[in-house]
């Protein structure tokens, strides 16, 4: 079996336009998350996100391109130019024919719909955009990025909840591991930001009015969040033969179903991807200094969530750190687990951990260190970011240091 | 009906029962209710009453609005009802 590396990276969410900014934001513990600012946001309840501010499409892509490109999209290409151009990669040939593009997304064009749904139903219309279809559809924006980079090999979907991007990054990792494809270009993507992506949110009535608090005994909820996190997963020697940067191995993987419950998480289902990644990548407990936790700052995650670490790391859980980075830039929901390799990247590149912000009570049911409200700085070589979505979909990935 | 029979019919469809069934000391998990059953229950009690019922998921115990019993939702939602009313 190959080993696969990441060479390149990029991303645009509340916290930045581009990783180092990102990063910037993460060490320094800032907060993304604000008042929502799009057509009849005062008809919502919940009217905070991690919304991307002050970002003009014009300036990133020209007319022809806005009229196909949903924002779910534009996400994708700016994060994708950002990590090919960081990998310096350039597909012809035989590498353009064995490389494609995985992507994890939930919503799609959400705002695409939803302008088009208030057009015909409320405002009566009966002729739409002739893109509607081509720019709402799942897989636009990993074939746009097929498309602007050459690469003409597998490229798909994932859309899995919460976990698509980890479930995305998974894919593309054993594509390459496998010898099947030597370069992947994958993460996630996600603009539910619109006022039928935020309505249909607040009807399941688990959205915070205030803030995400993971794991403080007074969190009241998730927030929203938006952006891609983009990354070039490339076949080791195929890296090292160009003397490309190496950001970090990608070393295992575990997907695992709860097969219990549409909405409410499984301790059980949770734990055997935490362990599953684990075996997959031949690393033993001891070794893991950090994880990415999914985080949502619900009552029903976040307990679950420390009880499945606690059970896998068992005596090592006291001096592991975990924290959760959607207090910050939200939850990008099929973008999310992308944004948050980030924080993994830093953690083992930087020796930075990204703090969990918002903190201000323990729960005794989240008793783990949760690095809370400041960065700190440790010395990991192995790292994991869980991703557990409705439905019971569970996705681990695990990263060492090289 | 009254507030309170309205409510109960609501819950004891949500629940698949009778509702004579549906007693005013009954809990949630009494009727075999979970937690999406609930959040389906109270949109039901809002669409009906055209009210807007103080309810996270997230803080059950410290939303405005009890739910520890059949008593103390009716309870809840007369409340509702008269405010919306005055």
């Amino acid at each position: 079996m190959k080993r696969v590396v990441i060479t390149g990276a990029g991303t645009i969410n509340a916290l930045g336009r581009d990783v180092p900014a990102t990063l910037e934001a993460m060490r320094e513990g800032r907060c993304g998350i604000g008042p929502l600012e799009f057509r009849d946001v005062e008809r919502l309840s919940i009217r905070i996100g991690g919304q991307v501010k002050g970002y003009d499409p014009v300036t990133a892509f020209n007319r022809q391109q806005l009229a196909l490109y949903d924002r779910f999209t534009q996400f994708a290409l700016i994060a994708a130019r950002q990590a090919i151009e960081q990998s310096g990669l350039e597909f012809s040939n035989g590498l353009a024919d064995g490389s494609g593009v995985v992507l994890g997304t939930s919503g799609g064009g959400l705002t695409t719909q939803d302008e088009n749904y208030r057009s015909v139903y409320e405002e009566g219309k009966n002729r739409v955009h002739p893109f509607v279809v081509p720019k709402l559809m799942n897989n636009a924006a990993a074939s746009h990025v097929s498309m602007e980079f050459n690469l003409r090999g597998p490229s798909f979907t994932v859309a899995t909840a919460c976990a698509s991007s980890n479930h995305a990054m998974g894919l593309a990792y054993q594509m390459v591991r496998s010898g099947g494809c030597p370069v992947m270009v994958t993460g996630g993507t996600e603009s539910m930001l619109c006022f039928g992506g935020v309505k249909a949110w607040e009807g399941l009535r688990v959205m915070s009015r205030d803030a995400c608090r993971p794991f403080s005994a007074n969190r009241n909820g998730m927030v929203q969040g938006e952006g891609a996190g983009v990354y070039v997963f490339e076949e080791y020697e195929h890296a090292r033969a160009r003397g490309a940067e190496i950001l970090a191995e990608v070393a295992g993987f575990a997907m695992t179903s709860d097969a219990a419950d549409i909405v409410m998480p499984s301790k059980q289902g949770a734990a055997r991807a935490i362990a599953g990644a684990l075996r997959d990548a031949g690393i033993d407990r001891s070794e893991v200094g950090y994880i990415n936790a999914h985080g949502t700052g619900t009552a029903a995650n976040d307990k679950t969530e420390c009880a499945a670490v606690a059970d896998v790391m068992g005596s090592q859980a006291d001096r592991l750190l975990i924290s959760s980075t959607k207090s910050m830039h939200g939850h990008c929901i099929g973008g999310t687990g992308a944004v948050e390799l980030l924080a993994c990247l830093m953690a083992l590149r930087e020796g930075v951990i990204a703090p969990t912000i918002n903190y201000e009570e323990p729960d005794p049911e989240c008793a783990l260190d949760v690095v809370p409200n400041e960065a700190r700085q440790a010395d990991v070589s192995v790292v994991l970011s869980n991703a557990f979505a409705f439905g019971g979909l569970n996705a681990v990935l695990a990263l060492r240091r090289i | 009906m009254s507030v309170k029979d309205r409510v109960i019919a609501i819950i004891a469809e949500q629940a698949v029962l009778e509702p004579a069934d549906v007693t005013m000391d009954s809990t949630l998990e009494d009727l075999g209710i979970d937690s999406l059953g609930l959040v389906e229950s109270i949109f039901s009690i809002e669409e009906a009453f055209d009210i807007t019922i103080p309810f996270n998921a997230n803080e059950p115990d410290q939303s405005d609005f009890d739910i520890s019993s059949v008593a103390a939702i009716v309870a809840g939602i007369e409340r509702l009802v008269n405010e919306k009313q005055s």
